[in-house]
């Protein structure tokens, strides 16, 4: 009842206010402050990764020729751009290796994306039917292992699926199984370790989704006679989609360029492009070349990343 | 409501909920276990944790990650903030879209592309990597997370609050002290605790931006790790699970405390 006497209220205050209070010069420290911050420590860094991707490998410290630098003035500046090298996008196309390692990311992804969905989707399900008085209680058992180290959540998967691990020595005890499994360093590794980690990123936008629903509407549509699983596809999905959406690009973009998990989970074997890109740097210290492979996975999350910011500020819109 | 909850509904969140601790149960039970090997049972002991105590370079890293979290998630919380206040108070100004983007992307971006590009920008402009270097970035990326906790409280608060404070003569930063502060403060903390896991539980952005003498724990855990399971990183791993377990419930208790209180005071408010 407060909320409806409320809403108009807060509705025009909210139109005169920023009016009222542009002038202050407290305002514009508030929004120059971490615009600048992000200015320099976000955006700035992505052009110097595109800058370094255009330059040479070298043995010294750091391990490039700089290319386009202010310090040989305006006019060497733009001479700079004669000898920009696209050399390592070149390798990164002749090296199979890369493309490999991209559409293997991409696959292992979108993947583990449908997985999550399918092992998160009855949870928050449940969830959002849960009597009102459970309902906070299980929203902050799905929030606290999130708050648990991920480096310690993807370890503990070690001691599980290693072939002397306890998933082995149940399933073998039981008779379910003679021999032990192999799931460790491979890619189904790689897939439990995704759904695992990234479930409550899957679950916390679908229940939010779902407990706003009407319920009489799925009552309705089962006395008019639709079976219950028609009845889920023809009312109840599509009301939670804004949810499915935020959730598989929660889950899909970071998973995209996950290190973490192909590195412990799925072995040497398997190939990730954070891998890649980590190895690369690392272990062949090569920063141009890991700077291109950088700029690719950005170029290639630019459009799930644009979905995932249009769906935000939609969020926003309709949260005032 | 209670019929409405089916078996199938109660079956999935007991199923969910054993699939999502069970990993965390195993670890650490098995961090008291008596015998090295980690998947075998071998009798109670705490061994493991004494000798975690005796571990330098573990108790090293525990330090540098703990001011690092504390410095960084500070920063973050006022940082994001302002953020928070800007993306929801001020709906017109030159470059909003391009501010919003820059908050919201980080929460999605690949590690390695952010840990990569910060290391970047610190080569660029001479400054050597260390403890500065981590706690620059990890302010950078949670101050994110905390913009967005900040502003989906921020969405739903009573304008006419600040309102009647400003036409009754206050400026807006005493309005803003006085006033709106109180009524986000809730979510100001759970941003700062977000923005400290968040520091505590990176390794890849700390792998990049980090240098010699500033090893944190997630970096000395990983280095480990890689040499094999070993009890006693199951040990340094319930510690830390115990730590921001009671801070997260401590939290959450004091939080249903203002809440109650808040509502009491609205109804007393009303009926007054």
């Amino acid at each position: 009842m407060t909320n409806i006497a409320a809403a108009p209220s807060s509705a025009e205050t909210a139109a005169q206010l920023p009016t009222k209070l542009a002038k202050g010069f407290v305002d514009r420290l508030v929004i120059i402050v971490p615009y600048l911050w992000l200015l320099f420590f976000f955006l700035v860094p992505f052009i110097i990764v595109f800058k370094i991707s255009l330059s040479q490998t070298a043995i010294s410290m750091p391990p490039y020729t700089p290319v386009l630098d202010f310090g040989d003035g305006i006019s060497g500046f733009f001479a700079g751009f004669r000898e920009l090298n696209f050399d390592n996008y070149t390798w990164l196309t002749q090296d199979a290796l890369y493309f490999n390692a991209y559409v293997t990311s991409l696959i292992i992804a979108g993947i583990s994306t449908v997985l999550t969905l399918i092992v998160g989707y009855p949870i928050a399900y449940g969830m959002a039917r849960a009597p009102a008085t459970i309902r906070p209680t299980l929203l902050m058992l799905v929030i606290l292992p999130f708050w648990t180290s991920f480096l310690i959540r993807v370890y503990a998967w070690i001691g599980i699926l290693k072939p002397e691990g306890l998933l082995n020595q149940v399933l073998l005890a039981t008779g379910l199984i003679s021999q032990p499994l192999v799931i460790l360093n491979t890619y189904t590794a790689i897939f439990i370790g995704i759904v695992y980690s990234y479930l409550p990123f899957m679950v916390l936008p679908l229940y939010s989704s779902l407990e706003k629903m009407d319920y009489s509407l799925i009552e309705a549509a089962q006395d008019l006679g639709c079976p219950p699983i028609g009845a889920f596809w023809k009312i109840t999905f599509p009301l939670s989609l804004p949810g499915v959406i935020a959730g598989c690009l929660l889950v899909f973009i970071p998973a995209v360029g996950e290190f973490v998990i192909p590195d412990l989970l799925g072995g040497s074997q398997t190939l990730m492009i954070g891998k890649t890109l980590w190895n690369e740097f690392f272990a062949n210290r090569d920063w141009p070349v890991s700077s291109a492979v950088a700029v690719i996975l950005l170029l290639v999350l630019t459009v799930p990343i644009m979905f995932f910011q249009q769906a935000q500020a939609k969020a926003q819109e309709q949260g005032k | 409501m209670n019929g409405t909850w089916s078996r199938f509904n109660i079956t999935s969140i007991v199923l969910g909920f054993a699939f999502l601790y069970l990993p965390i149960v195993l670890l650490i039970v098995f961090s008291f276990n008596e015998s090295k090997l980690v998947t075998v049972w071998g009798g109670f002991s705490t061994k493991w944790y004494v000798s975690l105590f005796h571990n330098q370079g573990l108790m090293d890293a525990t330090w540098v990650t703990a001011r690092v979290g504390v410095i960084s998630a500070t920063v973050a919380t006022v940082l994001g903030t302002l953020a928070a206040i800007t993306l929801t108070r001020y709906t017109r100004f030159k470059g909003r879209v391009l501010f919003s983007g820059m908050v919201f992307a980080p929460l999605v971006m690949p590690e390695v592309i952010t840990g990569l590009s910060l290391l970047l920008l610190f080569v660029a402009v001479g400054l050597d990597r260390g403890f500065f270097t981590v706690t620059l970035a990890h302010i950078t990326f949670t101050m994110c997370f905390v913009a967005v906790v900040v502003q989906s409280r921020l969405v739903s608060f009573d304008r006419s609050l600040e309102e009647a404070a400003m036409d009754l003569g206050a400026p807006p930063v005493k309005t803003f002290f006085q006033i709106t502060l109180p009524v986000i403060l809730p979510a100001i903390i759970s941003g700062w605790m977000l923005a400290f896991t968040l520091s505590l539980d990176d390794l890849v952005v700390a792998s990049f931006t980090s240098g010699p003498g500033a090893t944190t724990l997630p970096m000395k855990i990983y280095s480990q790790v890689r040499l094999g399971v070993t009890p006693e990183i199951n040990a340094a791993c319930t510690i830390l699970i115990a730590v921001v377990a009671i801070g997260v419930i401590i939290a959450s208790i004091a939080n249903k405390r203002r809440e109650v209180q808040r509502q009491r005071d609205e109804q007393a408010a009303q009926r007054g």
